[in-house]
């Protein structure tokens, strides 16, 4: 199977949710079966939802080279850890493959800052950006990684925006996994009880709740007792 | 093309399902009319699996949440938003304006805000304060006894604060304050700004067996299917059906016209059906519109016939005019004190859990009437745009801007949950010359001419943005914070946003004693056919620096009521 059609088949498999350990190569009806099962596409889409997405997923943009080099890039800009996984084992560029073509306008900032790297590459190492040693890449990156308020490097200035661009899109697709929540710790969009900032943090932040504050505030045993009042307003339950 | 016309005849017809005419729905059917809810959107229920997005991870979404098919993102629950598919509107030349229509059953009300506050006696008769707009024609009293009701049936959490303009309620208790709130909370105070709980239509606490409770996710635009938070087809639609209303639901229906006969008295409406594309026509006595200020008014408008030369209930020539949005700006700020942050569970309610109502004396100031402050912030759930150039806050700590590799992890876990944001939302002066009318010249893809927007900002919004700007600025350096961005210049409007984007369209047939300068009297029926009801936010003489949906439903209430009344009084 061919990467573009493995990327593509990743996903719809993103998609639809899929639960499967490993994406191996499907049919096409296999593929239609699955999304069929999954009603709105697994995240609550409109029928015409539903179709923006198919028409997305169906466009073919960045060709191999332009992927692998994502890639490349993605890792360096998060590589693994001893606790979390870098942003290729995250899918971040199967993420910037489906983003910039639901987003248009990021196509071609992202393509020409691809082709200005190779072009930077070329005249240094005569090389594409691909193809060189680490050190090489990395030597290169240092010249786009970080602001140029004085602009000291005016030849280096499309190359920053490129990999601040790129930056963004992988820092975004990145976090917004399993993986990056787990590397966060976020910890929400669960049901829970709310019951006020915990007191190691009030004190850690020398913050504290008003008695007076608080005593109006659910006290959460009695959040299933059925509202009653008097009349003038006071809560009786 | 011909019109099919359906022979049961409906005591009363509701255009729309959002808060005014899911609200007339209830109170109508509850009182045992046969009652048709005509909406131009498709049929919709929290609950239903297939299009829910609530407790959806950003990865079960290709995109993250962008917003490349929902302005709010893809995890908002609203269908349309300032653009809808095939239905355009055109403004006039110097005019951006902003208009917002969700196309479902519950309309806006499934994504809104669930800000929830009362209009206070003020607010009804601010001409008598500063000479400026027009009174109501009705005052505070006329609408306790409904805001009332409405709080007990709906559910509203809050506190009785004895505040003069922000009236006490029957609350539910409100949520503790999060951690930025209550760094929010000491950098106002320290600015002579009150602070106070706010006031959303969220169940922090059961108010019936029918209904959830609030288990604290945050996504209340994402709409509860617990049903805990309010929206019109969960609270007032689907129980009123349950206790044996009779209500017909004609989704995916687009109304035209409203149909008159020759004492240019209503008789139904015209509407498309979006599924056929065909044209069909519904007959009833009474005929409710609530299909959003400028939806309704746009309808109106369309309704010419030779005893409505100028459109329905226009013979003043009011129709579209003194439209107004609530104002709108806001400052994002980043607290360094908030760097660092343990990490724990503070989704909470979807929306604020403190705010700042109106404080100011005008007297002393540059600009007429008030606004409230909302705040937002905290460890929120990461989605498109999540990371952004996190690397260039390291330029108010002194550290390093850019960079990759473990240096971009730790900024991204040491800036987490440091930035919050305030946002001001006032009252505007009602104007004459703001509106929306027909465009002569262009049609949605129903055939339905579309309106056309002639609205412009006065000195007196402007400067109201002004100070919100001036107030956000020095709460922010009160509570430590550094703003981000530039401060927004006399070039700019200071910050001021363009009118529709706050949501908040008011005035359109606007009520008053006098047919000859108002559209509907104070039973929001028109001056000119009584037996059509205006049950949105078009009958607002004028807003206030609230939020409206508390208002549209406590006046459907009431004008619903009287709807009743009339009937078996057989004045309609």
């Amino acid at each position: 199977m061919k990467r573009r059609e493995s990327l593509k088949t990743l996903i719809v498999g993103g998609v639809a949710g899929a639960t499967v350990g490993s994406v191996g190569c499907k049919s096409e009806t296999q593929q239609k079966i699955k999304n069929e099962v999954l009603p709105g596409g697994g995240y609550g889409r409109t029928p015409a939802e539903l179709k923006h997405d198919a028409l997305v997923m169906s466009e073919d943009y960045f060709n191999k080279h332009e992927l692998e080099t994502i890639a490349v890039l993605c890792d360096i800009i998060l590589p693994s850890t001893d606790s979390a996984g870098s942003a290729t084992d995250a899918g971040v560029p199967e993420f910037i493959e489906f983003i910039v073509k639901d987003l248009p306008n990021q196509k071609s900032p992202l393509r020409g800052g691809l082709m200005w790297l190779d072009g930077e590459s070329n005249r240094r190492f005569n090389k594409r950006f691909q193809d060189c040693t680490q050190d090489q890449q990395i030597s290169i990156v240092d010249d786009i990684a970080y602001a140029d308020k004085d602009n000291r490097k005016p030849n280096m200035a499309p190359g920053i925006s490129f990999f601040n661009r790129m930056r963004n899109l992988t820092l975004t697709g990145y976090y917004t996994t399993k993986m990056g929540f787990d590397d966060l710790g976020y910890v929400g969009n669960r049901p829970n009880l709310w019951d006020g900032v915990p007191a190691e943090v009030l004190k850690d932040h020398e913050v504290d709740y008003e008695p007076e504050w608080i005593a109006k505030c659910i006290n959460q045993d009695s959040r299933e007792a059925i509202a009653e009042w008097d009349e003038n307003g006071n809560l009786l339950t | 093309m011909q019109i099919i016309e359906q022979r049961k005849v409906y005591d009363a017809i509701i255009v729309g399902s959002g808060a005014g005419g899911g609200m007339a729905a209830n109170i109508l059917s509850e009182n045992g009319l046969k009652v048709a809810v005509v909406e131009a959107g498709p049929f919709f229920d929290p609950k239903d699996p297939t299009t829910m997005t609530q407790l959806k991870y950003p990865w079960e979404s290709p995109r993250r949440g962008a917003s490349t098919k929902r302005a709010f993102g893809d995890f908002d629950m609203s269908w349309g938003d300032w653009e809808v598919d095939g239905e355009p509107y055109t403004t006039k030349e110097g005019t951006d304006f902003k208009w917002w229509r969700a196309r479902m059953l519950g309309g806006r009300t499934n994504h809104w805000g669930r800000i929830s506050l009362r209009f206070g006696p003020k607010d009804f008769k601010h001409k008598d304060v500063d000479g400026l707009g027009d009174n109501w024609p009705i005052s505070y009293s006329d609408v306790k006894p409904y805001y009332d009701r409405l709080d007990k049936m709906i559910g509203v959490f809050g506190t009785n604060e004895g505040l003069p303009n922000d009236p006490d309620g029957f609350f539910l208790p409100p949520p503790k304050p999060r951690l930025h709130e209550l760094y929010y909370i000491k950098g106002a105070r320290k600015t002579g700004i009150p602070v106070i709980p706010s006031r959303l239509s969220i169940l922090t606490k059961r108010i019936n067996a029918d209904r959830g409770v609030c288990f604290y996710c945050g996504q209340c635009n994402r709409s509860c299917n617990a049903y805990a938070d309010f929206s019109a087809g969960s609270c007032l639609i689907f129980p009123a059906q349950k206790n044996g209303g009779q209500i017909d639901l004609y989704t995916n229906c687009m109304v035209k016209n409203v149909t008159t006969n020759k004492e240019g008295l209503a008789t139904g409406v015209s509407y498309i059906n979006k599924e056929d594309r065909r044209e069909y026509e519904l007959s009833g006595k009474v005929v409710v519109l609530g299909a959003s200020a400028c939806s309704s008014a746009r309808i109106l408008l369309n309704s010419k016939s030779s005893t409505h030369p100028n459109g329905l209930g226009n013979s003043s020539d009011h129709v579209g005019r003194y439209l107004h949005d609530s104002t709108g700006a806001g400052i994002s700020v980043f607290v360094p004190d908030l760097m660092n942050r343990k990490i724990y569970n503070e989704d909470g309610v979807g929306g604020m859990h403190v705010y700042s109502p109106w404080w100011g004396d005008n007297s002393r100031l540059d600009f007429p009437r008030g606004y409230h402050i909302e705040v937002w912030g905290g460890m929120g759930m990461p989605s498109y745009g999540f990371g952004y150039n996190v690397e260039a806050m390291n330029e108010y700590v002194g550290g390093t801007t850019g960079g990759y590799g473990n240096k971009l992890r730790d900024d991204v876990k040491r800036f987490y949950g440091s930035v919050l944001g305030m946002a001001g939302r006032g009252e505007a002066i009602a104007r004459y010359d703001n509106r929306c009318e027909i465009d002569p010249k262009v049609v949605d893809e129903y055939g339905i001419p579309v309106l056309r927007f002639d609205y412009k900002w006065s000195d007196y919004e402007r400067l109201q943005a002004k100070h919100m700007i001036e107030s956000f600025h020095e709460i922010a350096h009160n509570m430590g914070g550094i703003v981000l961005g530039d401060k927004p210049g006399k070039d700019k409007d200071y910050g001021l946003l363009a009118p529709g984007q706050i949501i908040h369209e008011v005035g359109t047939t606007r009520m008053g004693d006098n047919p000859k300068t108002s559209v509907t009297n104070k039973w929001q029926q028109l001056h000119d056919a009584k037996n059509v009801f205006i049950v949105d936010a078009g009958p607002f003489t004028s807003q206030a620096d609230k939020n409206c949906t508390w208002t549209i439903m406590a006046l459907s209430m009431r004008a619903s009521e009287n709807i009743v009344s009339e009937l078996k009084k057989m004045n309609i």
